[in-house]
Protein backbone atom coordinates (compact mmCIF):
# COMPACT_ATOMS: atom_id res chain seq x y z
CA UNK A 1 0.00 0.00 0.00
CA UNK A 2 2.79 2.38 0.91
CA UNK A 3 4.44 1.70 -2.43
CA UNK A 4 1.56 3.14 -4.46
CA UNK A 5 3.14 6.56 -4.36
CA UNK A 6 6.50 5.11 -5.38
CA UNK A 7 4.95 3.25 -8.32
CA UNK A 8 3.02 6.31 -9.50
CA UNK A 9 6.11 8.50 -9.22
CA UNK A 10 8.03 5.93 -11.29
CA UNK A 11 5.31 5.85 -13.93
CA UNK A 12 5.35 9.62 -14.15
CA UNK A 13 9.10 10.19 -14.18
CA UNK A 14 10.63 7.15 -15.88
CA UNK A 15 11.72 8.13 -19.41
CA UNK A 16 10.24 4.92 -20.80
CA UNK A 17 6.89 5.40 -19.08
CA UNK A 18 6.19 9.16 -19.19
CA UNK A 19 2.67 8.94 -17.80
CA UNK A 20 2.67 12.67 -17.15
CA UNK A 21 -1.09 13.25 -17.14
CA UNK A 22 -3.42 12.15 -14.38
CA UNK A 23 -6.77 11.56 -16.03
CA UNK A 24 -8.81 10.52 -13.04
CA UNK A 25 -8.83 9.12 -9.53
CA UNK A 26 -11.84 7.20 -8.37
CA UNK A 27 -12.88 4.22 -6.28
CA UNK A 28 -15.02 1.16 -6.94
CA UNK A 29 -16.99 -0.83 -4.40
CA UNK A 30 -18.57 -4.08 -5.54
CA UNK A 31 -22.01 -5.36 -4.63
CA UNK A 32 -20.36 -8.50 -3.26
CA UNK A 33 -19.53 -7.40 0.30
CA UNK A 34 -16.56 -9.76 0.47
CA UNK A 35 -14.69 -8.05 -2.35
CA UNK A 36 -12.25 -5.34 -1.38
CA UNK A 37 -12.80 -1.73 -2.28
CA UNK A 38 -10.61 -0.57 -5.15
CA UNK A 39 -8.98 2.81 -5.67
CA UNK A 40 -8.36 3.49 -9.36
CA UNK A 41 -5.87 5.85 -10.95
CA UNK A 42 -6.21 6.52 -14.67
CA UNK A 43 -2.94 7.75 -16.14
CA UNK A 44 -2.06 8.94 -19.58
CA UNK A 45 1.09 9.74 -21.45
CA UNK A 46 0.37 12.70 -23.70
CA UNK A 47 3.60 12.14 -25.65
CA UNK A 48 3.35 8.38 -26.12
CA UNK A 49 -0.45 8.45 -26.45
CA UNK A 50 -0.75 5.55 -24.04
CA UNK A 51 -3.16 4.93 -21.18
CA UNK A 52 -2.73 3.04 -17.97
CA UNK A 53 -5.16 2.10 -15.24
CA UNK A 54 -3.69 1.34 -11.82
CA UNK A 55 -5.83 -0.26 -9.15
CA UNK A 56 -5.22 -0.95 -5.49
CA UNK A 57 -7.41 -3.20 -3.40
CA UNK A 58 -8.24 -2.08 0.11
CA UNK A 59 -9.68 -4.80 2.39
CA UNK A 60 -13.03 -3.70 3.79
CA UNK A 61 -12.02 -4.75 7.28
CA UNK A 62 -8.87 -2.63 7.43
CA UNK A 63 -8.47 1.11 7.36
CA UNK A 64 -9.16 2.63 3.96
CA UNK A 65 -5.89 4.51 3.59
CA UNK A 66 -3.73 5.20 0.53
CA UNK A 67 -0.95 7.72 -0.03
CA UNK A 68 -1.86 10.98 -1.70
CA UNK A 69 -0.29 11.90 -5.04
CA UNK A 70 -0.94 15.60 -4.57
CA UNK A 71 2.80 16.24 -4.61
CA UNK A 72 3.07 14.61 -8.05
CA UNK A 73 -0.04 16.09 -9.67
CA UNK A 74 -1.81 19.17 -8.40
CA UNK A 75 -4.87 17.91 -10.25
CA UNK A 76 -5.19 15.17 -7.64
CA UNK A 77 -6.36 17.72 -5.07
CA UNK A 78 -10.09 17.73 -5.73
CA UNK A 79 -10.18 14.21 -7.11
CA UNK A 80 -8.83 12.82 -3.84
CA UNK A 81 -11.15 15.01 -1.83
CA UNK A 82 -14.06 13.66 -3.81
CA UNK A 83 -13.08 10.02 -3.20
CA UNK A 84 -12.63 10.83 0.49
CA UNK A 85 -16.03 12.49 0.57
CA UNK A 86 -18.03 9.85 -1.27
CA UNK A 87 -16.16 6.67 -0.28
CA UNK A 88 -14.37 7.51 2.95
CA UNK A 89 -10.90 6.65 1.65
CA UNK A 90 -8.22 8.67 3.45
CA UNK A 91 -5.32 9.96 1.37
CA UNK A 92 -2.33 10.41 3.64
CA UNK A 93 -0.22 13.43 2.80
CA UNK A 94 -3.06 15.43 1.25
CA UNK A 95 -2.71 18.94 2.66
CA UNK A 96 -6.40 19.78 2.85
CA UNK A 97 -8.53 16.64 2.89
CA UNK A 98 -12.05 17.98 3.36
CA UNK A 99 -15.38 16.93 1.98
CA UNK A 100 -15.89 18.30 -1.53
CA UNK A 101 -19.47 17.76 -2.67
CA UNK A 102 -21.21 17.18 0.66
CA UNK A 103 -20.99 19.94 3.21
CA UNK A 104 -18.27 19.85 5.81
CA UNK A 105 -20.46 18.99 8.77
CA UNK A 106 -22.28 16.19 6.92
CA UNK A 107 -22.39 13.31 9.36
CA UNK A 108 -24.37 10.56 7.62
CA UNK A 109 -21.41 8.75 6.10
CA UNK A 110 -20.14 8.34 2.58
CA UNK A 111 -22.89 8.32 -0.06
CA UNK A 112 -21.31 6.14 -2.76
CA UNK A 113 -20.66 3.24 -0.39
CA UNK A 114 -22.92 0.27 -1.04
CA UNK A 115 -24.16 0.22 2.56
CA UNK A 116 -25.49 3.76 2.12
CA UNK A 117 -29.16 3.52 1.08
CA UNK A 118 -30.15 5.24 -2.16
CA UNK A 119 -32.65 7.43 -0.36
CA UNK A 120 -30.31 8.35 2.48
CA UNK A 121 -30.48 7.44 6.14
CA UNK A 122 -33.34 9.78 7.02
CA UNK A 123 -36.90 10.09 5.80
CA UNK A 124 -37.86 12.93 3.48
CA UNK A 125 -39.65 14.70 6.33
CA UNK A 126 -36.61 14.46 8.57
CA UNK A 127 -34.34 15.71 5.79
CA UNK A 128 -36.62 18.70 5.22
CA UNK A 129 -36.70 19.43 8.94
CA UNK A 130 -32.92 19.33 9.16
CA UNK A 131 -32.52 21.50 6.06
CA UNK A 132 -34.85 24.13 7.47
CA UNK A 133 -33.17 24.03 10.86
CA UNK A 134 -29.71 24.51 9.38
CA UNK A 135 -28.31 27.99 9.16
CA UNK A 136 -26.57 28.03 5.79
CA UNK A 137 -25.16 31.50 6.31
CA UNK A 138 -23.00 30.19 9.13
CA UNK A 139 -21.34 27.70 6.82
CA UNK A 140 -17.96 29.28 6.61
CA UNK A 141 -15.38 26.61 7.20
CA UNK A 142 -13.11 26.72 10.19
CA UNK A 143 -10.27 27.50 7.82
CA UNK A 144 -12.03 30.51 6.37
CA UNK A 145 -12.98 31.77 9.78
CA UNK A 146 -9.40 31.53 10.91
CA UNK A 147 -8.37 33.63 7.91
CA UNK A 148 -10.72 36.34 8.97
CA UNK A 149 -9.74 35.90 12.60
CA UNK A 150 -13.37 36.35 13.34
CA UNK A 151 -13.86 33.00 14.96
CA UNK A 152 -13.25 34.30 18.46
CA UNK A 153 -15.91 36.92 18.02
CA UNK A 154 -18.64 34.47 17.13
CA UNK A 155 -21.42 33.69 19.58
CA UNK A 156 -20.73 30.64 21.70
CA UNK A 157 -23.48 28.49 20.20
CA UNK A 158 -22.26 29.12 16.65
CA UNK A 159 -18.69 28.29 17.65
CA UNK A 160 -19.92 25.08 19.19
CA UNK A 161 -21.93 24.17 16.11
CA UNK A 162 -19.03 24.85 13.76
CA UNK A 163 -16.63 22.88 15.88
CA UNK A 164 -18.81 19.83 16.33
CA UNK A 165 -21.08 19.78 13.32
CA UNK A 166 -24.80 20.14 13.37
CA UNK A 167 -25.45 16.56 14.29
CA UNK A 168 -22.89 16.23 17.00
CA UNK A 169 -19.63 15.29 15.33
CA UNK A 170 -17.71 15.92 12.18
CA UNK A 171 -16.66 12.77 10.38
CA UNK B 1 -0.26 52.38 -17.79
CA UNK B 2 2.41 51.28 -20.20
CA UNK B 3 1.69 50.32 -23.79
CA UNK B 4 3.20 47.10 -24.96
CA UNK B 5 2.85 45.03 -28.06
CA UNK B 6 1.99 41.43 -27.54
CA UNK B 7 2.19 38.96 -30.31
CA UNK B 8 -1.00 37.00 -30.66
CA UNK B 9 -0.74 34.10 -33.01
CA UNK B 10 -2.57 30.85 -32.82
CA UNK B 11 -0.92 28.00 -34.61
CA UNK B 12 -3.93 27.42 -36.83
CA UNK B 13 -3.47 28.46 -40.42
CA UNK B 14 -7.18 29.30 -40.66
CA UNK B 15 -6.76 32.30 -38.49
CA UNK B 16 -4.16 33.99 -40.62
CA UNK B 17 -6.06 33.28 -43.80
CA UNK B 18 -8.87 35.49 -42.60
CA UNK B 19 -6.48 38.33 -42.04
CA UNK B 20 -6.65 38.65 -38.28
CA UNK B 21 -4.01 41.02 -36.98
CA UNK B 22 -1.14 39.29 -35.26
CA UNK B 23 0.09 42.47 -33.60
CA UNK B 24 -2.27 43.96 -31.07
CA UNK B 25 -1.32 47.18 -29.26
CA UNK B 26 -2.94 47.40 -25.90
CA UNK B 27 -2.61 48.71 -22.40
CA UNK B 28 -1.76 45.98 -19.95
CA UNK B 29 -3.17 46.15 -16.44
CA UNK B 30 -0.53 46.55 -13.80
CA UNK B 31 -0.49 44.05 -11.01
CA UNK B 32 0.29 44.97 -7.50
CA UNK B 33 1.88 42.21 -5.49
CA UNK B 34 0.57 41.72 -2.01
CA UNK B 35 2.34 44.25 0.16
CA UNK B 36 2.59 43.34 3.78
CA UNK B 37 4.00 46.67 4.84
CA UNK B 38 0.75 48.43 4.04
CA UNK B 39 -0.51 46.70 7.13
CA UNK B 40 -4.12 46.55 6.08
CA UNK B 41 -6.33 43.84 7.41
CA UNK B 42 -7.29 41.13 5.00
CA UNK B 43 -10.92 41.13 4.08
CA UNK B 44 -12.98 38.03 3.40
CA UNK B 45 -15.72 38.32 0.82
CA UNK B 46 -18.26 35.78 -0.19
CA UNK B 47 -19.32 35.56 -3.86
CA UNK B 48 -22.25 33.31 -4.61
CA UNK B 49 -23.71 30.72 -4.53
CA UNK B 50 -26.51 32.81 -6.03
CA UNK B 51 -24.59 35.25 -8.17
CA UNK B 52 -24.91 35.74 -11.94
CA UNK B 53 -21.14 35.89 -12.48
CA UNK B 54 -20.54 32.48 -10.92
CA UNK B 55 -22.44 30.76 -13.76
CA UNK B 56 -24.58 28.67 -11.48
CA UNK B 57 -24.31 27.85 -7.82
CA UNK B 58 -20.58 28.16 -7.33
CA UNK B 59 -19.54 29.85 -4.11
CA UNK B 60 -16.18 31.59 -3.86
CA UNK B 61 -14.74 32.84 -0.61
CA UNK B 62 -12.14 35.43 -1.55
CA UNK B 63 -9.50 36.76 0.80
CA UNK B 64 -8.57 40.28 -0.24
CA UNK B 65 -5.76 42.66 0.56
CA UNK B 66 -7.20 45.92 -0.65
CA UNK B 67 -8.38 44.95 -4.12
CA UNK B 68 -5.75 42.26 -4.63
CA UNK B 69 -6.72 38.65 -4.21
CA UNK B 70 -4.65 36.74 -1.70
CA UNK B 71 -6.56 33.52 -1.87
CA UNK B 72 -9.70 32.02 -3.36
CA UNK B 73 -11.47 29.08 -1.77
CA UNK B 74 -14.15 27.61 -4.07
CA UNK B 75 -17.05 25.75 -2.51
CA UNK B 76 -19.07 23.40 -4.63
CA UNK B 77 -21.77 20.81 -4.10
CA UNK B 78 -24.86 23.02 -4.05
CA UNK B 79 -26.26 21.13 -7.03
CA UNK B 80 -25.13 17.66 -5.96
CA UNK B 81 -27.75 15.15 -7.06
CA UNK B 82 -25.94 11.86 -6.68
CA UNK B 83 -26.09 10.93 -10.37
CA UNK B 84 -23.30 8.37 -10.01
CA UNK B 85 -25.22 6.65 -7.22
CA UNK B 86 -28.45 6.75 -9.25
CA UNK B 87 -26.65 5.19 -12.20
CA UNK B 88 -25.89 2.08 -10.14
CA UNK B 89 -29.64 1.44 -9.87
CA UNK B 90 -30.46 1.83 -13.56
CA UNK B 91 -30.07 -0.07 -16.82
CA UNK B 92 -27.49 1.34 -19.22
CA UNK B 93 -30.10 2.95 -21.45
CA UNK B 94 -31.83 4.42 -18.42
CA UNK B 95 -28.65 6.27 -17.48
CA UNK B 96 -28.81 8.32 -20.69
CA UNK B 97 -31.46 10.76 -19.33
CA UNK B 98 -29.19 11.38 -16.34
CA UNK B 99 -26.41 12.54 -18.65
CA UNK B 100 -28.72 15.23 -20.10
CA UNK B 101 -28.71 16.82 -16.70
CA UNK B 102 -25.00 16.80 -15.95
CA UNK B 103 -23.51 19.14 -18.54
CA UNK B 104 -26.83 20.67 -19.55
CA UNK B 105 -25.20 22.94 -22.14
CA UNK B 106 -24.19 20.00 -24.31
CA UNK B 107 -26.68 17.19 -23.62
CA UNK B 108 -26.36 15.45 -26.99
CA UNK B 109 -22.60 15.07 -26.58
CA UNK B 110 -23.08 13.52 -23.13
CA UNK B 111 -25.70 11.11 -24.46
CA UNK B 112 -23.44 9.91 -27.23
CA UNK B 113 -20.44 9.65 -24.90
CA UNK B 114 -22.40 7.41 -22.57
CA UNK B 115 -23.54 5.18 -25.42
CA UNK B 116 -19.93 4.94 -26.63
CA UNK B 117 -18.72 3.90 -23.16
CA UNK B 118 -21.45 1.29 -22.80
CA UNK B 119 -20.71 -0.01 -26.31
CA UNK B 120 -17.03 -0.32 -25.45
CA UNK B 121 -17.98 -2.31 -22.35
CA UNK B 122 -20.29 -4.60 -24.33
CA UNK B 123 -18.10 -4.82 -27.43
CA UNK B 124 -20.69 -3.42 -29.83
CA UNK B 125 -19.71 -1.92 -33.20
CA UNK B 126 -22.13 0.75 -34.38
CA UNK B 127 -23.23 1.44 -37.94
CA UNK B 128 -21.68 4.02 -40.22
CA UNK B 129 -24.76 6.26 -40.30
CA UNK B 130 -24.92 6.20 -36.52
CA UNK B 131 -21.31 7.37 -36.39
CA UNK B 132 -22.09 10.32 -38.65
CA UNK B 133 -25.18 11.22 -36.62
CA UNK B 134 -23.12 11.17 -33.44
CA UNK B 135 -20.43 13.37 -34.94
CA UNK B 136 -23.18 15.84 -35.82
CA UNK B 137 -24.53 15.62 -32.28
CA UNK B 138 -21.07 16.26 -30.82
CA UNK B 139 -20.31 19.24 -33.02
CA UNK B 140 -23.74 20.85 -32.60
CA UNK B 141 -23.23 20.54 -28.84
CA UNK B 142 -19.79 22.07 -29.10
CA UNK B 143 -21.14 25.10 -30.95
CA UNK B 144 -24.06 25.50 -28.54
CA UNK B 145 -21.81 25.28 -25.51
CA UNK B 146 -19.19 27.66 -26.88
CA UNK B 147 -21.88 30.16 -27.91
CA UNK B 148 -23.23 30.23 -24.37
CA UNK B 149 -19.69 30.63 -23.09
CA UNK B 150 -18.94 33.47 -25.50
CA UNK B 151 -22.16 35.33 -24.77
CA UNK B 152 -22.02 35.05 -21.00
CA UNK B 153 -18.31 35.82 -20.79
CA UNK B 154 -18.95 38.92 -22.88
CA UNK B 155 -21.59 39.97 -20.36
CA UNK B 156 -19.23 39.31 -17.47
CA UNK B 157 -16.75 41.69 -19.07
CA UNK B 158 -19.34 44.30 -19.98
CA UNK B 159 -20.19 43.50 -23.62
CA UNK B 160 -23.87 42.84 -24.08
CA UNK B 161 -24.43 42.82 -27.84
CA UNK B 162 -22.56 39.63 -28.79
CA UNK B 163 -24.66 37.81 -26.22
CA UNK B 164 -27.75 38.48 -28.32
CA UNK B 165 -26.02 37.37 -31.54
CA UNK B 166 -24.78 34.19 -29.88
CA UNK B 167 -28.12 33.29 -28.39
CA UNK B 168 -29.89 33.91 -31.68
CA UNK B 169 -27.62 31.35 -33.36
CA UNK B 170 -27.97 28.98 -30.43
CA UNK B 171 -31.72 29.20 -30.83
CA UNK B 172 -31.41 28.00 -34.43
CA UNK B 173 -29.44 24.97 -33.26
CA UNK B 174 -31.96 24.33 -30.50
CA UNK B 175 -34.68 24.28 -33.13
CA UNK B 176 -32.72 21.66 -35.07
CA UNK B 177 -32.18 19.72 -31.88
CA UNK B 178 -35.89 19.89 -31.12
CA UNK B 179 -36.81 18.73 -34.61
CA UNK B 180 -34.52 15.72 -34.21
CA UNK B 181 -35.17 14.66 -30.63
CA UNK B 182 -38.38 16.39 -29.61
CA UNK B 183 -36.62 18.15 -26.75
CA UNK B 184 -34.53 21.27 -26.53
CA UNK B 185 -32.54 20.40 -23.44
CA UNK B 186 -33.27 16.87 -22.26
CA UNK B 187 -32.48 15.30 -25.60
CA UNK B 188 -31.57 11.70 -24.63
CA UNK B 189 -30.69 11.22 -28.27
CA UNK B 190 -28.54 8.08 -28.13
CA UNK B 191 -29.16 4.48 -27.26
CA UNK B 192 -26.66 1.71 -26.64
CA UNK B 193 -26.08 0.39 -30.15
CA UNK B 194 -27.71 3.24 -32.02
CA UNK B 195 -29.75 6.38 -31.74
CA UNK B 196 -33.16 7.18 -30.33
CA UNK B 197 -34.25 8.25 -33.83
CA UNK B 198 -32.90 9.12 -37.23
CA UNK B 199 -33.08 12.76 -38.25
CA UNK B 200 -36.47 13.69 -39.77
CA UNK B 201 -37.06 14.31 -43.46
CA UNK B 202 -35.60 17.61 -44.64
CA UNK B 203 -33.54 18.12 -41.47
CA UNK B 204 -30.30 18.26 -43.41
CA UNK B 205 -31.50 21.34 -45.28
CA UNK B 206 -31.90 23.19 -41.98
CA UNK B 207 -28.41 22.19 -40.90
CA UNK B 208 -26.96 23.24 -44.26
CA UNK B 209 -28.64 26.61 -43.89
CA UNK B 210 -27.07 26.99 -40.46
CA UNK B 211 -23.62 25.97 -41.70
CA UNK B 212 -23.87 28.49 -44.53
CA UNK B 213 -24.89 31.50 -42.43
CA UNK B 214 -23.38 30.81 -39.01
CA UNK B 215 -19.75 31.81 -39.76
CA UNK B 216 -20.99 35.33 -40.48
CA UNK B 217 -21.97 35.71 -36.85
CA UNK B 218 -18.57 34.41 -35.78
CA UNK B 219 -16.95 36.96 -38.06
CA UNK B 220 -19.02 39.68 -36.41
CA UNK B 221 -17.99 38.55 -32.93
CA UNK B 222 -14.42 38.35 -34.16
CA UNK B 223 -14.62 41.94 -35.44
CA UNK B 224 -16.18 43.06 -32.17
CA UNK B 225 -13.80 41.36 -29.71
CA UNK B 226 -10.51 40.26 -31.15
CA UNK B 227 -8.96 43.70 -31.58
CA UNK B 228 -11.12 45.51 -29.07
CA UNK B 229 -8.94 47.47 -26.64
CA UNK B 230 -11.21 46.91 -23.64
CA UNK B 231 -11.54 43.20 -24.35
CA UNK B 232 -7.79 42.80 -24.85
CA UNK B 233 -7.04 44.83 -21.75
CA UNK B 234 -9.30 42.69 -19.60
CA UNK B 235 -8.16 39.36 -20.99
CA UNK B 236 -4.56 39.49 -22.21
CA UNK B 237 -2.05 38.46 -19.62
CA UNK B 238 -4.77 37.65 -17.07
CA UNK B 239 -5.16 34.18 -15.60
CA UNK B 240 -2.01 32.84 -17.22
CA UNK B 241 -1.23 29.16 -16.88
CA UNK B 242 1.89 27.57 -18.34
CA UNK B 243 1.81 24.34 -20.32
CA UNK B 244 3.54 22.38 -17.51
CA UNK B 245 1.03 23.63 -14.96
CA UNK B 246 -1.89 22.89 -17.28
CA UNK B 247 -0.75 19.26 -17.54
CA UNK B 248 0.02 19.07 -13.83
CA UNK B 249 -3.49 20.29 -13.00
CA UNK B 250 -4.99 17.67 -15.36
CA UNK B 251 -6.75 20.33 -17.42
CA UNK B 252 -8.38 19.32 -20.66
CA UNK B 253 -10.14 20.79 -23.64
CA UNK B 254 -9.76 24.45 -24.61
CA UNK B 255 -8.16 25.23 -21.23
CA UNK B 256 -5.31 22.82 -21.96
CA UNK B 257 -4.91 23.85 -25.59
CA UNK B 258 -4.91 27.58 -24.79
CA UNK B 259 -1.83 26.89 -22.65
CA UNK B 260 -0.07 25.49 -25.69
CA UNK B 261 -0.50 21.75 -25.19
CA UNK B 262 -1.46 20.09 -28.43
CA UNK B 263 -3.89 17.50 -27.15
CA UNK B 264 -7.33 16.89 -28.55
CA UNK B 265 -9.03 13.55 -27.96
CA UNK B 266 -10.53 13.71 -31.44
CA UNK B 267 -7.04 13.81 -32.97
CA UNK B 268 -5.01 11.77 -30.51
CA UNK B 269 -7.40 8.91 -29.73
CA UNK B 270 -9.90 9.17 -32.58
CA UNK B 271 -13.39 7.82 -32.11
CA UNK B 272 -16.44 7.91 -34.40
CA UNK B 273 -14.13 8.20 -37.40
CA UNK B 274 -12.88 11.66 -36.51
CA UNK B 275 -9.58 10.82 -38.18
CA UNK B 276 -11.39 10.87 -41.53
CA UNK B 277 -12.64 14.44 -41.10
CA UNK B 278 -10.58 17.41 -42.18
CA UNK B 279 -10.27 19.91 -39.33
CA UNK B 280 -7.63 21.82 -37.38
CA UNK B 281 -7.07 22.06 -33.66
CA UNK B 282 -6.29 25.61 -32.49
CA UNK B 283 -3.49 25.93 -29.95
CA UNK B 284 -2.84 28.98 -27.80
CA UNK B 285 0.52 30.39 -26.84
CA UNK B 286 0.15 32.40 -23.67
CA UNK B 287 -2.42 30.44 -21.70
CA UNK B 288 -4.35 33.56 -20.73
CA UNK B 289 -8.04 34.37 -21.03
CA UNK B 290 -7.55 35.91 -24.45
CA UNK B 291 -6.05 32.71 -25.84
CA UNK B 292 -8.90 30.69 -24.38
CA UNK B 293 -11.28 33.02 -26.21
CA UNK B 294 -9.36 32.66 -29.48
CA UNK B 295 -9.22 28.87 -29.13
CA UNK B 296 -12.95 28.56 -28.50
CA UNK B 297 -13.82 30.97 -31.30
CA UNK B 298 -11.68 29.01 -33.73
CA UNK B 299 -13.15 25.71 -32.52
CA UNK B 300 -16.57 26.95 -33.60
CA UNK B 301 -15.27 27.60 -37.12
CA UNK B 302 -13.72 24.13 -37.13
CA UNK B 303 -16.91 22.52 -35.83
CA UNK B 304 -18.79 24.16 -38.68
CA UNK B 305 -16.26 22.61 -41.07
CA UNK B 306 -16.81 19.17 -39.54
CA UNK B 307 -20.59 19.62 -39.71
CA UNK B 308 -20.35 20.50 -43.41
CA UNK B 309 -18.45 17.27 -44.09
CA UNK B 310 -20.74 15.22 -41.89
CA UNK B 311 -23.92 16.43 -43.54
CA UNK B 312 -22.48 15.39 -46.93
CA UNK B 313 -21.88 11.89 -45.59
CA UNK B 314 -25.36 11.84 -44.09
CA UNK B 315 -26.82 12.46 -47.55
CA UNK B 316 -24.64 9.71 -49.03
CA UNK B 317 -25.78 7.27 -46.36
CA UNK B 318 -29.45 8.08 -46.77
CA UNK B 319 -31.56 5.06 -45.96
CA UNK B 320 -28.70 3.14 -44.34
CA UNK B 321 -29.50 1.54 -40.97
CA UNK B 322 -28.85 3.62 -37.85
CA UNK B 323 -29.11 0.93 -35.19
CA UNK B 324 -27.16 -2.31 -35.01
CA UNK B 325 -29.27 -5.29 -36.03
CA UNK B 326 -29.13 -7.05 -32.68
CA UNK B 327 -32.55 -7.70 -31.15
CA UNK B 328 -31.01 -8.14 -27.70
CA UNK B 329 -29.76 -4.53 -27.77
CA UNK B 330 -32.25 -2.53 -29.77
CA UNK B 331 -35.96 -2.41 -29.07
CA UNK B 332 -38.12 -3.65 -31.97
CA UNK B 333 -40.61 -1.19 -33.49
CA UNK B 334 -43.76 -0.98 -31.41
CA UNK B 335 -45.93 -2.34 -34.22
CA UNK B 336 -43.78 -5.46 -34.47
CA UNK B 337 -43.65 -5.92 -30.72
CA UNK B 338 -47.45 -5.97 -30.73
CA UNK B 339 -47.84 -8.39 -33.64
CA UNK B 340 -44.81 -10.65 -33.69
CA UNK B 341 -44.21 -13.15 -30.88
CA UNK B 342 -40.41 -13.13 -31.08
CA UNK B 343 -40.20 -9.34 -31.21
CA UNK B 344 -42.48 -9.15 -28.21
CA UNK B 345 -40.22 -11.49 -26.21
CA UNK B 346 -37.15 -9.39 -26.99
CA UNK B 347 -39.10 -6.24 -26.13
CA UNK B 348 -40.20 -7.75 -22.81
CA UNK B 349 -36.73 -8.97 -21.89
CA UNK B 350 -35.11 -5.62 -22.65
CA UNK B 351 -37.66 -3.60 -20.74
CA UNK B 352 -37.91 -5.93 -17.75
CA UNK B 353 -34.40 -7.33 -17.47
CA UNK B 354 -32.31 -4.79 -19.32
CA UNK B 355 -29.27 -5.50 -21.45
CA UNK B 356 -26.64 -7.47 -19.58
CA UNK B 357 -23.07 -6.31 -19.91
CA UNK B 358 -20.19 -8.76 -19.60
CA UNK B 359 -18.04 -8.75 -16.48
CA UNK B 360 -15.35 -6.12 -16.90
CA UNK B 361 -14.73 -2.45 -17.04
CA UNK B 362 -14.35 0.26 -19.65
CA UNK B 363 -13.23 3.86 -19.68
CA UNK B 364 -14.18 5.96 -22.66
CA UNK B 365 -13.07 9.57 -23.00
CA UNK B 366 -14.45 11.99 -25.57
CA UNK B 367 -13.69 15.59 -26.44
CA UNK B 368 -16.65 17.44 -24.98
CA UNK B 369 -16.96 21.22 -25.34
CA UNK B 370 -15.69 21.72 -21.80
CA UNK B 371 -12.83 19.25 -22.00
CA UNK B 372 -12.34 15.52 -21.81
CA UNK B 373 -15.49 13.86 -20.58
CA UNK B 374 -14.83 10.29 -19.50
CA UNK B 375 -17.29 7.62 -18.50
CA UNK B 376 -15.93 4.69 -16.53
CA UNK B 377 -18.14 1.65 -16.18
CA UNK B 378 -17.49 -1.35 -13.96
CA UNK B 379 -19.80 -4.28 -14.58
CA UNK B 380 -20.32 -7.49 -12.61
CA UNK B 381 -22.28 -9.16 -15.40
CA UNK B 382 -25.71 -7.80 -14.50
CA UNK B 383 -27.78 -5.28 -16.40
CA UNK B 384 -26.88 -2.46 -14.05
CA UNK B 385 -23.34 -1.13 -13.59
CA UNK B 386 -21.55 -1.65 -10.29
CA UNK B 387 -19.97 1.74 -10.69
CA UNK B 388 -20.61 4.55 -13.08
CA UNK B 389 -17.95 7.20 -12.81
CA UNK B 390 -18.12 10.51 -14.65
CA UNK B 391 -14.80 12.21 -15.24
CA UNK B 392 -16.16 15.75 -15.16
CA UNK B 393 -14.01 18.16 -17.19
CA UNK B 394 -15.54 21.23 -15.53
CA UNK B 395 -14.68 20.02 -12.03
CA UNK B 396 -11.09 19.30 -12.87
CA UNK B 397 -10.69 22.56 -14.79
CA UNK B 398 -12.23 24.54 -11.93
CA UNK B 399 -9.81 23.04 -9.43
CA UNK B 400 -7.04 25.29 -10.78
CA UNK B 401 -9.04 28.48 -10.08
CA UNK B 402 -7.17 29.25 -6.81
CA UNK B 403 -3.90 28.97 -8.69
CA UNK B 404 -5.09 31.25 -11.52
CA UNK B 405 -6.39 33.87 -9.10
CA UNK B 406 -3.19 34.38 -7.10
CA UNK B 407 -2.44 38.08 -6.94
CA UNK B 408 -5.02 39.30 -9.45
CA UNK B 409 -7.59 42.00 -8.87
CA UNK B 410 -11.05 41.14 -7.68
CA UNK B 411 -12.66 42.02 -11.03
CA UNK B 412 -10.27 39.60 -12.73
CA UNK B 413 -11.59 36.75 -10.60
CA UNK B 414 -14.88 37.10 -12.46
CA UNK B 415 -13.10 37.11 -15.83
CA UNK B 416 -10.93 34.11 -14.93
CA UNK B 417 -13.85 32.15 -13.59
CA UNK B 418 -15.77 32.86 -16.79
CA UNK B 419 -12.82 31.77 -18.94
CA UNK B 420 -12.75 28.30 -17.38
CA UNK B 421 -16.20 27.62 -18.86
CA UNK B 422 -17.78 25.70 -16.01
CA UNK B 423 -21.22 24.21 -15.77
CA UNK B 424 -22.30 23.45 -12.24
CA UNK B 425 -24.59 20.58 -13.16
CA UNK B 426 -21.54 18.62 -14.19
CA UNK B 427 -19.27 19.77 -11.36
CA UNK B 428 -21.68 18.77 -8.63
CA UNK B 429 -23.38 15.89 -10.43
Amino acid sequence: MERVHEVLAFLRDDPEQQFNYLTDITAVEYRDAGRPLEVVWQLRSLGRKADLRLKVELPQAGALVVPSVFDLWKGADWLEREVYDLFGVTFTGHPDLRRLLMWETYAEGHPLRKDFPLRGHFSRAEQTRQALAANPEAHYSLEELSIAAAYDELPADMKDRLAHGERGSVI
Amino acid sequence: MSTRTIEVALSTPGLDARGNATQVPLGLPEYHPVQDDLGGEHMLINIGPQHPATHGVLRLVVELDGETVVRVVPHIGYLHSGFEKLGEYRFYNQIIPLTDRTDYLSPMANNCALALAAEKLMGVTITERCQVLRVIAFEISRIISHLVWLGTTGIDLGAYTPFLWCFYQRERLYNLQEAWTGARLTTSVSRVGGMMADVPEGWEAGLRDFIRTFPKTLDEVDAMFTRNAIWCGRTQGVGVLSAEDAINYSLSGPMLRASGVDYDVRKDRPYLGYETYDFDVPIGEHGDIYDRYRVRLEEMYQSTRILAQAVERLEQLKGAPVNVSDPRLILPPKSRAMSDMEAMIFHFKQVMEGVKAPVGEAYFGVENPKGELGYYFVSDGTAKPVRWRIRPPSLINLACLPKLCEGVLLSDVIAINASIDIVMGEIDR
